[in-house]
């Protein structure tokens, strides 16, 4: 496996047509064996990020570099390196997973024997064994995106590109999922890119996360750093009466800024964090208030993203990109 | 009939009636396929005229527009039929089913869409066949019994078509709605008159009912009639038995709505 | 690996992939044969027509089914070519080392295969029903060959449509227009039978016409290089034509670096 199996990237921008800058000026590096998390809402850019990456898509402007190659210049040399599972699997219904297999690993130029054997054992990793034999339009959703996983390996990639791998999945094969990616950057040392709409993808698997807005980077840096960065726990309580709520929020004020919450409930982001829960309380017993729930939040990956854009990620619904 | 039913058929059609004069794209099909026949069969086949024993006063364009012309008839029921199989998908049917009290309205609306669409179409066929110089011997009556032939196979294939759609409710049976109306087509004497024919096709056309409706068609636009009665009762029939399918159908669909 | 191996690899995966949808392979069967079965039995007095050139309609109308099905190969190469852009399966060939021309030329093997498999089963079931081939045994087989090469010729018109459009539905579109084309050739009647000047005209510059003759001539006529090389050429053009201009826009479709 190459030493250098980074990625650079220097003011990268992608045009679509005249107006629509899809990608707008875009640095950043991610280190060898790193996982680095792409996060953002449908049509920010993510796709057209990953699509110049792995060198499907020319860049406008701007150089990027992919384990040491060029992406606009040395195509096959980055292909070479390069694994990469992109958006919607693209698999063929009518083929089985071992097919796909033998197909995806004769166009790398493995033999017959390695195609078998290589096969075989990714199939396993990936849990498909009992699958392999049969046709890839009864896969599930999740069995799909594995297979999808298990091609993008074949060729023993030391950078791998995975678009929005668990976009649709049920929580346990997002965890499947997630325990493999993260089994390949810790024990083979490959670099992974991924693009996530998901805050808890991002969270729990990312070693660093950037996230793109409107073709832009708006942030950077590991979770627990970006976290920090808005620093305060907020507190969320709603009174067991709703004609306190008022009163409630006159309280709460005192300890912290006003913070989003539910229209039952009032929130505030604490000034001196949780340590101060105690005089909280305190303060709306003297006051007579009877609490009906109340919850610290700490501060995650959606506030850092609120508070770069003004806008919450969760549940965002925009039409898709261009590139996809 | 009551007047609801009356008034939610003409809700109907004047939903169909604007979609066509939104897009009149929507009649291509409808017109493009009897257009291909007309100008494949007329233009290519002429010299069938010529074979022995080959005896029809009006011509082969005339011979051949009167198929083309009954074609268009049942082809405009089978495109309204697509039409409400995509409103089915699109759940405006549904919609209907459940606000219309008259559900027979409904179906009646349908037939007088497709009744429309074949109105128009056949104008325009009949205009494009006189212009290239179509012979046409009958009488005004004669021509009128002609229309009203293929308007009777245009609602009896709306009619199939309608129950499919209430059968189905999805625009993917496409190829289910058209297939048996061009074999019953094609089983006719398409290219010339059954004495012509031989073997198995003769066996087909001599018990095909389009056969008695083609050649009194024939016989009208030539003013030789023929088979008239035959034609007419058969015609009915056919209409009415696609009556009594679609509101088997009918009924059927609306168990599952209520 | 070399580009003959990736060719076959693509080529064998589009052919799976096609015979296992019966819905593609069963229609390409049928038509054509029912549409024989009507036009042999309903225009089988033709024939009597003076100096018309086979006293069976049969044999006359028997090569159509191989024009129609080479016109099946077209649409379904590219519906399936167009599929695969639409679902990203191209973008995943394209990270191996593929070479396009292998993708595009490999992806309309199974559009292809089926009008071969298509060809027996008309030339069987003519031979069945009475057809009579004129040059024999050796004639038969240059049927099935020029009936292939025009297959391939056409998948070529497909896969055009298919990365010009990328979409699945546009290349169906196409499919009634290439049947008015298969209309207004010499489909049912010899050039010299047609009386209208101007349909006669359309089928005189229409390439199936020579296609047909190309055929028609080995079942009813004999060796003659005046159909056959026309015939030979014009799915020639054709194929060399539309696998250009198929490579061209892969060239815009994939702007792999």
């Amino acid at each position: 496996m190459a030493t250098d199996n980074g990625i650079e990237v220097e003011g990268l921008v992608r045009v679509f047509g005249d107006e629509i800058r899809a990608v707008d000026g875009v640095d950043l590096s991610v280190a060898p064996g790193e996982i680095y998390g792409f996060l953002g809402p449908n049509g920010a850019g993510k796709s057209t990020m990953v699509l110049m990456l792995v060198t499907l898509l020319p860049p406008t402007a701007g150089r990027a570099t992919v384990a040491g190659f060029d992406v606009a210049k040395q195509g096959p040399e980055v292909r070479g390196q390069i694994g990469a599972a992109l958006q919607e699997s693209a698999l063929d219904d009518f083929l089985t997973g071992n097919e796909h297999m033998d197909l995806q690993g004769g166009l790398h130029g493995l033999s017959k024997n390695e195609r078998r054997t290589r096969g075989a054992e990714l199939m396993e990793r990936v849990g498909l064994s009992d699958a392999a034999g049969r046709k890839v339009g009864g896969y599930s959703g999740g069995m799909k995106r594995r297979l999808d996983l298990a091609l993008a390996l074949l060729h023993r990639p030391s950078v791998l590109f995975l678009d929005e791998p668990t976009t649709g999945l049920d929580p346990q094969s997002r965890s499947a999922l997630w325990a493999e990616v993260e089994r390949l950057s810790r024990e083979d040392g490959v670099t992974v890119f991924l693009t996530t709409q998901y805050l808890e993808e991002a969270d729990v698997l990312a070693d660093r996360v950037g996230i793109i807005d409107h073709g832009k980077l708006v942030a950077e840096g590991t979770p627990t750093a970006l976290k920090a960065g808005i620093g305060q726990v907020s507190l969320e309580a709603t009174p067991a009466n709703p004609n306190d709520r008022e009163k409630l929020a006159a309280v709460l004020a005192r300890f912290g800024e006003p913070a989003a919450a539910s229209p039952k409930s009032v929130a505030v982001r604490l000034v001196s964090g949780a340590e101060q829960l105690a005089e909280v309380v305190r303060a709306l017993d003297a006051e007579g208030i009877q609490v009906g729930d109340l919850q610290l939040h700490q501060p995650s990956l959606d506030d850092v993203f609120l508070q770069q854009t003004g806008r919450s990620l969760e549940g965002e619904e925009e039409e898709a990109e261009p590139a996809s | 009939m009551s007047g609801s039913t009356l008034s939610v058929a003409m809700a109907v059609l004047r939903r169909v009636m604007i979609q066509t004069f939104k897009n009149p794209a929507i009649i291509i099909p409808s017109l493009a396929f009897p257009l291909v026949f007309l100008i494949a069969f007329a233009g290519g086949l002429s010299t069938v005229a010529s074979v022995p024993g080959f005896s029809f006063k009006g011509g082969y364009t005339a011979f051949q527009f009167v198929f083309v012309f009954l074609q268009t008839g049942a082809f405009a029921g089978i495109f309204t039929g697509y039409r409400i199989a995509e409103d089915y998908e699109s759940g405006f049917v549904r919609r209907l089913l459940i606000a219309a009290p008259h559900s027979r309205g409904i179906v009646l609306g349908f037939v007088l869409s497709g009744l429309a669409r074949f109105a128009l179409t056949g104008v325009i066929l009949w205009a494009i066949a006189l212009l290239a110089g179509m012979t046409v011997l009958g009488s005004p009556v004669e021509i009128l019994a002609m229309w009203l032939l293929a308007a009777l196979l245009c609602i009896a294939s709306t009619l199939w078509v309608t129950g499919l759609a209430f059968r189905f409710q999805s625009v993917d049976i496409g190829s289910f709605m058209q297939t048996p109306v061009f074999i019953l087509l094609f089983l006719a004497p398409v290219y010339v008159p059954v004495a012509l024919l031989t073997g198995w096709l003769k066996i087909a056309a001599s018990a095909n009912p389009v056969t008695a409706i083609l050649d009194a068609s024939r016989g009208f636009i030539s003013g030789e009639q023929t088979k008239v009665a035959l034609a007419f009762a058969l015609a009915l029939g056919l209409a009415a038995l696609m009556g009594l399918w679609a509101a088997l159908q009918l009924r059927r669909a609306q168990r599952g709505v209520t | 690996m070399s580009s003959v191996g990736q060719l076959a690899l693509i080529g064998r995966r589009s052919v799976s992939r096609t015979f296992r949808q019966p819905v593609l392979v069963v229609p390409v069967i049928v038509f054509p044969l029912v549409l024989l079965a009507v036009n042999a039995a309903g225009l089988a007095s033709i024939t009597e027509l003076p100096g018309f050139p086979t006293d069976r309609y049969i044999n006359f109308a028997i090569v159509v089914c191989f024009v129609q099905g080479a016109l099946f190969a077209a649409i379904t190469a590219g519906t399936e070519l167009a599929s695969d852009i639409q679902s990203g399966f191209t973008d995943r060939l394209s990270l191996t080392p593929v070479r396009r021309w292998a993708m595009l030329a490999g992806a309309t093997a199974g559009g292809a295969s089926i009008a071969v498999v298509g060809s027996v089963v008309y030339l069987v079931i003519g031979l069945i029903f009475g057809v009579q081939i004129e040059t024999g045994v050796l004639g038969a087989l240059a049927l099935l060959a020029l009936a292939i090469y025009t297959a391939v010729a056409f998948a070529g018109i497909g896969a055009w449509l298919a990365v010009a459009t990328g979409s699945p539905q546009a290349v169906q579109g196409v499919f009634p227009l290439l049947f008015v084309f298969l209309f207004l050739s010499t489909m049912n009647l010899p050039l010299d039978f047609i009386q209208k000047d101007w349909f006669k005209t359309i089928a005189e510059w229409n390439p199936l016409s020579y296609l047909i003759d190309g055929m028609r001539g080995l079942v009813i006529g004999g060796w003659d290089a005046s159909t056959l090389l026309p015939a030979v050429a014009v799915a020639t053009v054709i194929m060399f034509v539309t696998f250009a201009g198929a490579a061209r826009s892969l060239r815009g479709r994939v702007q792999r670096t």
